[in-house]
């Protein structure tokens, strides 16, 4: 693995990371996860169904205890954090749709200003400019008046990463941002998150199975297979072949020359 | 009982001491009417509340202020005090009948419901679990409360029947000063929380991914729930739908999501309902008043299927 100790910032590291869960049966889903995000770099984690992407995410987010090895943010161990520390450092953006559909877009991402309101959640003038940003950064400010309900896929998206973004934090975590999209919202939303890691210097992981988009937009990704976790920039993953170990041959094969899955027929 | 027509002049003159026509109509209006009046207020906005609350915290629309049990927590206190008297034989049933004897056997069954709930809260992780074990403790007592009326004499049926038909006017001024106490405490423990059910419209992953800590939240907000339901059943009986069916006719109202608009406008519209069914169950001119839980279901009812028809959907 390339060590690269330049100017950037180390954002998120994790040294020898075991996850899966304990308990009476422990389960380890994946072993030996070492990487290290820096300021500004968009990063993919993509791996088959069923791999441990998820377990990955949420371990790395704090809803649930590694088994093994440390998780560094910005310097700190995670378990080290309060649940409202973690929120001026963290935001997600989860699968799952807000409960609420009867709220405004302008209401939903306010929220995401939690970390920082008084008690009562009041919003200070720089809570409103931080969402004002956030609604244009992410191009929902012609639908900051309508509810949930009327939006559609693509929009309801978008207004989820805008409330990640007031949340302001240096590190985004996305769980399949691109499910149930269009190709042309998945491409929009993959650039949206390029786009943000470079103006706002934001580190922004995001697990996918649009591995051939992954592979055109990310700095860094990291490759989840049934035995070792890889962790390197597009090109490099693609010259040693790591992603020819991601699905079975048989069935697909990975072109070394285009960087795209065909179909074994 | 029954109605009795006071001139209005003489209502006011009652309500702030000045010389009234008969001493037994400013009896009727300080002894009987006020304290009503302000039963209905509490019971109408404190259930309400109540309801709001469970909607959030179980992102349910339907959900209500007795999806925890509670309700049939009282009632089970009631029957095993009125139904049980019986087996205890006449002195007992003296003794135990008494005008506190319902109010303490109501609230201690809601509260040992609360207790298993709450008990229940900490060891589950997932919110949905409480919400099916409140259910499952609700048909528990209900069918307890079954057999016991197979077992009972009709007259005792009857009185346990008349608890359960609710009434907001068997409160005293005392027992008012209690109902207050709880219904402060639970007002203030809701707003207290509501920056925190704001951020559980988003779901509960999301919450705790902006800094709320999920098991104190949802400890605070069942405790203020069990208060104010628990409170208001004891003193009122058991009041249907105006816990379930205000919340959505505020939201129809209020253009808003937020809690700390949504808990004053909540008590405000479930104070007027409350007080507009108890006008209807005190038919003014009439010689009988009718049972308030009645009336509330009648009004409810309709009310959410007209909500359903007109907008399809229950949203929350």
């Amino acid at each position: 693995m390339v060590q690269d100790y330049s100017h950037r910032h180390s954002v998120l590291q994790t040294k020898n990371l075991s996850i899966g869960y304990s308990g009476r049966q422990s389960v380890t889903v994946g072993a030996d996860i070492s990487f290290e995000l820096q300021e500004g770099e968009l990063i993919g984690l993509v791996g088959a169904n069923g791999i441990g992407k998820s377990t990955l995410l949420r371990t790395l987010t704090g809803m649930q205890p590694e088994l093994n090895g440390s998780i560094l943010l910005k310097g700190k161990e995670l378990s080290q954090y309060s649940s409202l520390e973690l929120a001026q450092q963290l935001s997600v953006v989860l699968t799952e749709a807000p409960s609420s559909k009867n709220l405004t877009v302008m209401e939903l991402v306010s929220l995401g200003r939690q970390p920082y309101t008084n008690w009562m959640g009041a919003l200070s003038t720089s809570d409103k400019k931080a969402v004002q940003q956030a609604l244009i950064n992410t191009e929902t400010k012609t639908l900051a008046h309508r509810k949930c309900f009327e939006l559609s896929d693509g929009q309801l998206q978008r207004v989820a990463i805008a409330r990640a973004l007031a949340q302001d934090t240096p590190l985004i975590v996305l769980d399949e941002p691109t499910t149930h999209l269009d190709l042309y919202h998945r491409a929009y939303i993959l650039k949206l998150l390029r786009q943000l890691a470079k103006e706002t210097d934001k580190t922004v992981l995001f697990s996918t199975h649009e591995i051939d988009l992954a592979i055109q937009l990310t700095d860094k990704m990291i490759v989840m297979t049934e035995d070792v976790t890889y962790f390197s920039d597009p090109c490099d993953l693609i010259e040693k072949g790591r992603f020819d170990s991601l699905f079975p041959k048989e069935t697909i094969d990975f072109d070394k020359q285009t960087g795209r899955f065909s179909i074994k027929k | 009982m029954g109605s009795v027509a006071i001139p209005l002049e003489a209502v006011l003159q009652s309500l702030f001491g000045g010389e009234v026509e008969k001493e037994s109509w400013r009896f009727i209006i300080t002894e009987y009417r006020l304290p009503k009046a302000i039963t209905a207020i509490i019971a109408g906005g404190g259930l309400a509340i109540a309801g709001l609350l469970m909607q959030t915290l179980f992102r349910n629309p339907l959900a209500g202020p007795f999806v925890l049990g509670l309700s049939s927590g009282a009632s089970l206190g009631v029957a095993i005090l009125i139904l049980g008297a019986g087996a205890f034989g006449g002195y007992f049933s003296t003794l135990l009948l008494n005008e506190w004897s319902l109010v303490i056997a109501s609230a201690f069954g809601s509260f040992l419901v609360l207790l298993a709930v709450l008990a229940v809260t900490f060891r589950v992780k997932d919110t949905m679990a409480i919400l099916i074990i409140g259910l499952m403790f609700g048909s528990v007592t209900s069918a307890v409360v079954a057999v016991l009326s197979y077992f009972s004499k009709a007259e005792q049926l009857q009185q346990y029947i008349f608890w359960s038909f609710g009434s907001l006017g068997d409160v005293s001024w005392s027992g008012l000063g209690i109902l207050s106490f709880c219904f402060l405490i639970g007002l203030l423990l809701a707003l207290y929380q509501s920056k925190s059910l704001n951020a559980l419209l988003l779901g509960e992953n999301y919450a705790k991914s902006m800094g709320i800590r999920m098991k104190r939240t949802t400890f605070v907000i069942i405790l203020a729930t069990s208060i104010l339901a628990g409170g208001i059943t004891a003193f009122a009986g058991p009041i249907a739908f105006v816990g379930l069916a205000v919340p959505h006719l505020t939201r129809q109202y209020f253009n808003t999501s937020n809690h700390l608009v949504l808990i004053p406008a909540v008590l405000l519209s479930g104070s007027i309902l409350m007080l507009v069914c108890d006008t209807v169950a005190q038919w003014p001119f009439h010689e009988f008043t009718l049972p308030i839980n009645a009336i509330t279901s009648l009004i409810g009812a309709p009310v959410v299927i007209w909500l359903l028809v007109r907008k399809r959907k229950l949203l929350f």
